[in-house]
């Protein structure tokens, strides 16, 4: 029913441009319009972002997902960071990322179609899908 | 998205119209479009791409790279459009909080309620306004079995809504005391082992605590670092400060409070208030107290009611109609005879 399809590394701040390069080709080619397009590579950015600036190293994951007749993009962003303490506050618009300015995770969930997050002491791992719209 | 897809077919015919004509009654109706957007939650990003997507069917062999500068736009906009459904939502958020409020307002108003008591030897005047919803200030009269009065004005140093629990607190405590302990030096003493015992270092209490003899027309005081009162004696015409030393309720566990009294004549006024109304900044400037007391003085010769009513008026005049501190103002008038 998928395939992996790709994966970026994260370790320093160029690979977040690499992380959303890899995300608009696959976007692309799945047929996302030009504002999902842009919606998905911020999603990217942020979550990207995110990992560069808290956890140092971490990837993200692309996953091509078919539930027929749908089609859609699942990104997975992985990390063995500290963690996210309290995921409900995070979840709260106004809580503090990238210093304020950023989308932070309310934003990357408004960006996509699902979302899901898990953090513990070995790290966050947060799954986000978008459907292209048939 | 359906509403979105007959949007954008309006859009594509404004924008068609508005190329061809360039009439301000397009335009207009391109200002109807946006407060419609508005409405629906139509982020900024997604208008732009109905722009674009309007232009390239208006004009079909549209330059690549003005084609390409949309994307761009589209790209720099979507942070735009994320910070704009950020504050929508903070904002219905504002609202809830706003109600949620007004709802502690109104149950502290009930919790706080006191009368005017009637008595024949006291015409009494009261207003109290808080500056935001929830007051800082506090009033509370007391009358007992013999028709005597006590009377008190509190502020809680803080405002809002833990100044506000805490005058609750002490509105209980008050209503606990029996009818033989309303002498002010006791009340202050008890009233300060409560505050101190309950409430959070930082939050201190002034109060001014009256207590007005109906048979000997004595009037007993005792203060907890208040604003002195005043008498306004209608045989000089002049006013005399009455104030008494004691610590603020809160600071320390045991405080002994000094206790005076004063003789009141038929037609003295006294004078009780909190510092809302002597430090009411008008143009960066403090008023004077002498400025309040000579608006007092001026409508002496009215009903203690309409006295208060046209200090207060008086005040919120010349604050703009916006008052930066709780005003809380008591004035007392002993009938003739």
């Amino acid at each position: 029913m998928k395939e992996t399809v790709s994966s970026v590394a994260i370790k320093k701040e160029w690979d977040i441009v690499a992380a959303r390069q890899a995300g608009r080709q696959i976007s692309q080619r799945l047929g996302f319009g030009s504002v999902d397009q842009a919606r998905i590579t911020t999603a990217i950015s942020e979550l990207a972002r995110n990992i560069y600036l808290y956890a140092k190293e971490g990837e993200i994951i692309f996953d091509e997902v078919h539930d027929l007749p749908k089609v859609g993009l699942k990104i997975i962003a992985k990390d063995k960071g500290p963690g996210i303490n309290d995921l409900s506050a995070a979840m709260k618009d106004g809580y503090s990322t990238s210093g304020g300015l950023g989308a932070g995770l309310p934003g990357v969930k408004r960006l996509m179609d699902e979302f899901d997050m898990e953090s513990g002491d070995t790290g966050t791992k947060v799954t986000v899908i978008k459907w292209a719209r048939p | 998205m359906s509403s979105l897809k007959s949007d954008m077919q309006d859009y594509k015919e404004l924008l068609s119209q508005y190329l061809k004509t360039k009439d301000e009654a397009v335009l207009y109706q391109a200002e109807q479009f946006s407060k419609q957007s508005i409405q629906q939650n139509i982020s900024p990003d997604e208008v732009i791409n109905v722009h674009y997507q309007a232009l390239q069917e208006l004009i079909p062999n549209i330059d690549e790279s003005v084609q390409d500068s949309f994307q761009f736009l589209i790209e720099t906009m979507i942070s735009y459009g994320l910070a704009y459904q950020e504050h929508q939502v903070l904002r219905e958020k504002q609202i809830e909080l706003k109600s949620e409020i007004g709802v502690a307002a109104n149950m502290q108003n009930t919790l706080l309620k006191t009368s005017v008591p009637s008595a024949n030897a006291m015409d009494i005047g009261v207003k109290s306004v808080p500056a935001k919803e929830m007051n800082g200030d506090y009033h509370h009269f007391i009358k007992d079995e013999q028709g005597n009065i006590g009377v008190a004005v509190a502020d809680v140093i803080g405002k809002g809504i833990p100044a506000a629990f805490c005058m609750s607190m002490i509105k209980f405590a008050m209503e606990s005391f029996t009818e033989n302990q309303i002498y002010p030096q006791w009340i202050l003493e008890s009233l300060n082992r409560v505050v101190g015992r309950n409430v959070d270092k930082g939050m201190f209490v002034t109060m001014f605590y009256g207590l007005y003899d109906v048979y000997t027309h004595q009037f007993y005081y005792a203060s907890a670092g208040h604003e002195p009162c005043y008498v306004l004696r209608e045989e000089t015409g002049e006013f005399e400060e009455i104030d008494a030393k004691g610590l603020l309720l809160g600071v320390e566990s045991t405080v002994q409070y000094e206790q005076l009294q004063t003789a009141i004549n038929p037609n003295d006024l006294i004078v009780l208030l909190t510092d809302g109304v002597t430090e009411c900044r008008v143009d960066g400037r403090f008023i004077e107290q002498e400025e309040v007391l000579n608006v007092i003085k001026a409508h002496a010769h009215l009903e203690s009611q309409e006295i208060v009513d046209h200090v207060f008026k008086y005040f919120e005049r010349l604050q703009d109609f916006q008052l930066r501190d709780d005003f809380t103002l008591v004035v007392m008038k002993r009938n003739d005879g």
